[in-house]
């Protein structure tokens, strides 16, 4: 075949090139600065733009850096138009750990040290497996036992007494992680030929999808111990981890639902014709692979759901958000809330950015797999 | 009507074939795929099925094992008739490896382990003893020195070589191949063929479904033409290739022959 007629010219243009190209890569040239920020209509309105931003948040640099008071036990040095940061430090116990009493405090913090040490072990994919499931379930156990103490000398400390950030953090690994089986079952259900497991995982993920998640609170901490016959009562954290779990599970569903069907046929059908069981393969040969497309979405709603946790504090469970809220009712404190949610938000910032760092350094090793 | 056999009678291997197809019909919707199919194929037979494409030559070797169910006549293998029962399908499973256009690997888990991890979720096989196996039959293939890599790092030739020798881990007294050789790059259709005719010396039973005519006039002791869901001719290969008896066999031969 010949090529078309069209092709011509373009062959006298590339044959041109090596002329050109002779003396290696043309170098790039320099643009000057002055041509960087105001070279057309668009760069000189950006620079603009910009410049006026950083004007804009002088004041902000100003109040939270150089009219800051840093350390002060005196109260009354704060509130002359600079950050109280004292306060932070002043009432940094009772942000982390709420009301939780005061000579017990070391307990939570042991929690939030149990916490890091297993996420960092959990980290590498090889670590993955059923002893590192189980390790998680004693890891969560003695977490709980430490938090409600009541053994070995250890004074019990009620859940309507917990707070701050070990009940942020164990109310989202626990929803998460409760919340993702539940997630994986209703994701299998709904893709299911058999009506009645798809209709039940359909109703349960839109009704729990179509709620707010407000309300969804509202419902597992008011109208539950209603519903419930008397002489049951399940604690309140309960059944706020309740609605939570239901709610991360709903969504999660979905997330995995878009995986598993970009799986392709052909590997139930390999599993199948290999005469291994249907549900040893969904779990070892489609679900792993069904997992490792959405990992973007899945970190997403991880992320959305830690944020999420801070929600319970409408329904009266003492997070960290309630905690420095109630922090900076403090009378005697010329009211810092700036500080207190900037503080608060700082630490969601830190757990939530990291979630998302791992998430990325997995996804590059996803990829590795096939690309090396 | 299907009459079910019972599960445990298989008879003396040399009395029952490896593969029974006794009339059987297959439908998707109302469109019927197969009709009135017989085959029989004896224990160390080599058969290939050609045809042209909609001509249900896949749709019957997936009925073999299952994975398309039949709607009237009978299959049996080894003397096991497939029928609802998930015992017999599990046995017959067990005992018949097959091989897909498309390898089918799993892409998540190593060479070794798509290997290994198939015998331990099937049967049980203690880890140790399945790497051992993968790793004798990935020698077999002569890829044994790829076996930490992954599946997606491998070519195609090579990647239904180790499809191969995942299906062999299982020990099956019959191959099925489904186009093997039909989505490789023309250069990496030899290792695969090569490896298919050392199994086939080995004395395995094997059906294969391929337009490789050089393969099949080579190998098989029987070639299949199907058209239309039906058995046109089934022949010895050189009859089959020299002599065929049916005008539409023959035109088929000679569109893909030269």
């Amino acid at each position: 075949m010949s090529p078309p007629l069209e092709e011509f010219p373009i062959m006298t243009m590339t044959t041109a090139i090596p002329a050109a190209a002779a003396d290696g890569p043309p170098k790039r040239r320099r643009t000057p600065i002055l041509h960087i920020l105001f070279g057309d209509l668009l760069a000189t309105g950006l620079t603009v733009m910009t410049g006026a931003l950083v004007l804009a948040l002088l004041p902000a640099l100003r109040w939270g850096v150089l009219d800051a008071v840093w350390s002060t036990a005196d109260p009354g040095r704060c509130g002359a138009g600079g950050a109280c940061w004292a306060f932070v430090a002043a009432k940094i116990r009772f942000i982390l750990f709420g009301v939780y009493p005061a000579d017990e405090q070391w307990r939570p913090l042991a929690v939030i040290g149990l916490v890091l040490a297993m996420v960092l072990v959990s980290l590498p994919p090889r670590h993955w497996g059923r002893r590192l499931l189980t390790a998680w379930g004693l890891a969560i156990g003695a977490m709980l036992a430490l938090m409600w103490g009541g053994f070995a000398g250890l004074p019990f400390v009620s859940t309507a007494n917990w707070g701050g950030l070990p009940v942020t953090l164990l109310l989202a690994i626990l929803s998460l992680g409760l919340g993702f089986p539940v997630a994986v079952t209703l994701a299998l259900g709904r893709r299911s030929k058999v009506p009645v497991p798809r209709f039940l995982s359909v109703l349960v993920i839109e009704t729990i999808r179509g709620m707010p998640l407000v309300g969804l609170l509202f419902i597992s901490s008011i109208m539950m111990p209603l519903l419930l016959p008397a002489g049951w009562s399940v604690d309140k954290l309960g059944r706020t981890l309740a609605a939570l779990t239901i709610f991360a599970a709903a969504y999660l569903a979905e997330v995995i639902r878009g995986g598993l069907q970009g799986v392709p046929g052909g590997q139930m059908e390999a599993a199948r014709a290999l005469g291994i069981p249907v549900w040893k393969a969904v779990w070892h040969v489609v679900l792993p692979q069904a997992i490792q497309k959405v990992i973007p979405p899945l970190t997403n709603t991880a992320i959305v759901m830690v944020k999420n946790t801070s929600l319970v504090l409408i329904v009266g469970v003492f997070d960290m958000l309630s905690a420095a809220r109630t922090a900076a009712s403090d009378p005697v404190w010329p009211a810092p809330y700036a500080e207190s949610y900037l503080f608060v938000g700082a630490v969601y910032f830190l757990i939530c950015f990291a979630i998302s760092l791992y998430a990325r350094w997995l996804e590059g090793r996803v990829q590795e797999k096939d690309l090396r | 009507m299907t009459s079910p056999m019972p599960v445990h009678s298989p008879s003396p291997a040399a009395a029952s074939p490896a593969i029974l197809i006794e009339a059987v019909d297959k439908w998707y919707g109302t469109f019927q795929v197969l009709s009135k199919v017989d085959l029989t194929v004896a224990a160390g037979e080599r058969i290939v099925v050609c045809g042209p494409s909609g001509s249900g030559k896949s749709t019957l070797i997936r009925c073999i094992n299952r994975l398309e169910e039949h709607q009237a006549g009978r299959i049996a293998v080894n003397g096991v008739e497939l029928t609802d029962s998930v015992r017999n399908i599990d046995a017959v499973r067990r005992g018949v490896g097959m091989v897909f256009q498309h390898f089918n690997l799993f892409p998540h888990l190593s060479i070794l382990d798509n290997c290994a991890l198939p015998q331990m979720l099937a049967r049980g096989t203690p880890r140790w003893e399945a790497e051992d196996r993968a790793m004798h039959l990935l020698r077999r293939v002569r890829i044994a020195e790829q076996a930490a890599k992954f599946p997606g790092q491998l070519s195609g030739g090579q990647q239904q070589r180790v499809a191969i020798a995942r299906a062999l881990c299982m020990e099956p007294q019959v191959m099925l191949f489904d186009e093997p050789t039909s989505a490789l790059d023309p250069e990496m259709v030899k290792e695969v063929l090569e490896t298919m005719v050392s199994l086939a010396e080995d004395g395995m039973t094997m059906i294969v479904v391929t337009h490789e005519m050089g393969f099949a006039r080579r190998v098989a002791d029987r070639v299949v033409f199907m058209d239309a869901g039906r058995i046109v001719e089934c022949a010895g290969p050189d009859e089959f290739f020299d002599a065929p008896r049916h005008e539409r066999t023959r035109s088929f031969l000679h569109q893909i022959l030269h």
